[in-house]
């Protein structure tokens, strides 16, 4: 499907939001979600760049899968070393296992649906804890309230992964045309929902 | 009136003179404020844009020849014959001429490293090397360096290590942007004779040759940046930016498609752009 003009522009102000974020969103943070956030949001600004200059065939590149894991991943991991630093340890082994795990069974032949099952339970737990952490925050008055938009965007982001997955799956239950026709429009309300969100947080 | 001048205006190849416009408004901004100095910046918009733009329809008269022979070029203006060779010279000419003149009027040094930038282009590389060699790139490369140089030194007064990092950056990123090119079009240059990277040492040498001059352009914008003093969030998407322009690079040799050829190509132009931004802001 050829990317269309709207698309390009939902998608060029995807990146400027995902551009902004790390230059000006993430400056009080500490290091490592610093690092953690910029890997999350520069993910979002090539991507995004990459599907302007490209088009959509630039999903059906293999490596999709593994760069796409990238974005929840260190987003979760950024949130759990700020806001639970009991976790801090045990969430970043979990995410570097995970991610060797995404990129170990995505690059080489493995039996039934293993591939599946990993990328689904790595995907799983950090879009519920991008989901739920920043909500749960705002809710206890830990955070401010607007800091629950990083949670609307984390419900999106799992949205997107998953029309992404029925996508690459080859037999989506929504049709290729929808998905494309939805997918800019749904990246730039989710990184707005992050920017909106960690400014409040 | 407008039919006519299309042509012209298609001479100077407008993004292209544009991108470069904006390396050397880059260079200037990244020692002085644009703000409080707004005379000069006009004068350098002008004296750039004149100059740019008549060192590209100097190269077009010079290339007419080979551009009506590919398939790419040949309904140029020249090449198809809707401008006769003559005028665009003389405009060509003039076009320099007003620029390297206003160039010169503003600051001495700043008019001659204008006119080095035009010589470079027209003479060594069209009119010398480009027919000759596959290297004659690097010359390309060097002119392509001296908008940023030139900006730069008129707004530090002089020249400075910042400077000339700024212009290696750009002269390393200029395989990237041209070599990807030849190969997108490597039939066009065979038929017309040129030699370029791929027709003389192979696809996989001219992939690793992009890979390696992007790495090389990278770090150059990544340590003239910090010397400018760019602030950490700004550094961070410079060097988000200089990752993908890494991996499109280090892709298009491990796993060489026409589509990563064409990603990294556009996306050189987007890195080297967005990069001019933020030195600007």
């Amino acid at each position: 499907m050829r990317i269309s003009v709207l698309d390009r522009i939902l998608l060029l102000v995807t990146g400027l939001l995902a551009a902004y974020q790390i230059a000006f969103g993430i400056d009080g943070s500490l290091n490592l979600p610093v690092i953690a956030y910029t890997i999350a949001f520069g993910v979002l600004l090539i991507a995004g760049l990459l599907l302007i200059i490209l088009g959509f065939d630039v999903l059906e590149a293999p490596a999709v899968v593994i760069v796409s894991t990238l974005i929840p991943l260190s987003l979760a991991t950024g949130l759990v070393w700020e806001y639970l630093p009991s976790f801090r340890a045990i969430y970043l082994d979990f995410a570097l296992i995970g991610l060797v795990a995404i990129i170990v069974t995505r690059s080489f032949p493995m039996p039934g649906k293993l591939p599946t099952i990993v990328l689904a339970l790595i995907h799983g737990v950090a879009g519920m804890t991008i989901f739920l952490l920043p909500i749960i925050f705002a809710i206890l008055g830990e955070a401010e309230p607007g800091f629950a938009f990083v949670g609307i965007g984390g419900a999106l982001i799992g949205v997107g992964g998953l029309l992404l997955a029925f996508l690459k799956s080859g037999k989506p239950i929504l049709s290729q045309k929808f998905i494309l026709t939805v997918l800019p429009g749904l990246l730039l309300l989710m990184t707005l929902c992050f920017v909106i969100g960690f400014k409040a947080g | 009136m407008f039919t006519k001048l299309r042509p012209y205006w298609s001479l100077i190849k407008s993004l292209q003179t544009g991108l470069l416009l904006s390396t050397g408004l880059a260079g200037y901004m990244s020692a002085r404020c644009p703000v409080f100095n707004l005379g000069t910046m006009v004068g350098l918009s002008v004296s750039l844009f004149l100059s740019i733009s008549g060192s590209t329809i100097l190269n077009m008269w010079w290339d007419r020849d080979i551009d009506a022979m590919m398939k790419r070029t040949q309904k140029r203006p020249l090449a198809s014959g809707q401008i006769v060779p003559i005028g665009a010279l003389r405009l060509g000419l003039l076009l320099s001429l007003l620029g390297v003149g206003l160039a010169v009027a503003m600051d001495a040094l700043y008019g001659l490293i204008i006119f080095a930038g035009i010589f470079f282009d027209v003479v060594i590389y069209s009119m010398w090397l480009k027919r000759r060699t596959a290297w004659g790139i690097v010359w390309g490369g060097i002119s392509g360096g001296m908008p940023i140089l030139a900006g730069r030194v008129l707004g530090y007064g002089g020249f400075d290590w910042i400077g000339i990092t700024l212009s290696l950056g750009i002269l390393f990123w200029i395989p990237t942007h041209i070599l990807t090119f030849s190969m997108k079009y490597f039939s066009d240059y065979k038929a017309a004779d040129i030699p370029t990277f791929p027709s003389a040492y192979g696809f996989h040498i001219t992939r690793i040759a992009i890979a390696v001059s992007s790495v090389l352009a990278s770090l150059a914008m990544g340590f003239a940046s910090y010397g400018i003093g760019m602030t950490i969030g700004y550094l961070r998407v410079l060097i988000v930016l200089s990752i993908g322009l890494l991996s499109l690079a280090v892709m298009s040799v491990f796993k060489p498609t026409e589509r990563t050829n064409f990603g990294l190509f556009k996306y050189a132009s987007v890195y080297m752009l967005s990069s001019m931004i933020l030195m600007m802001v």
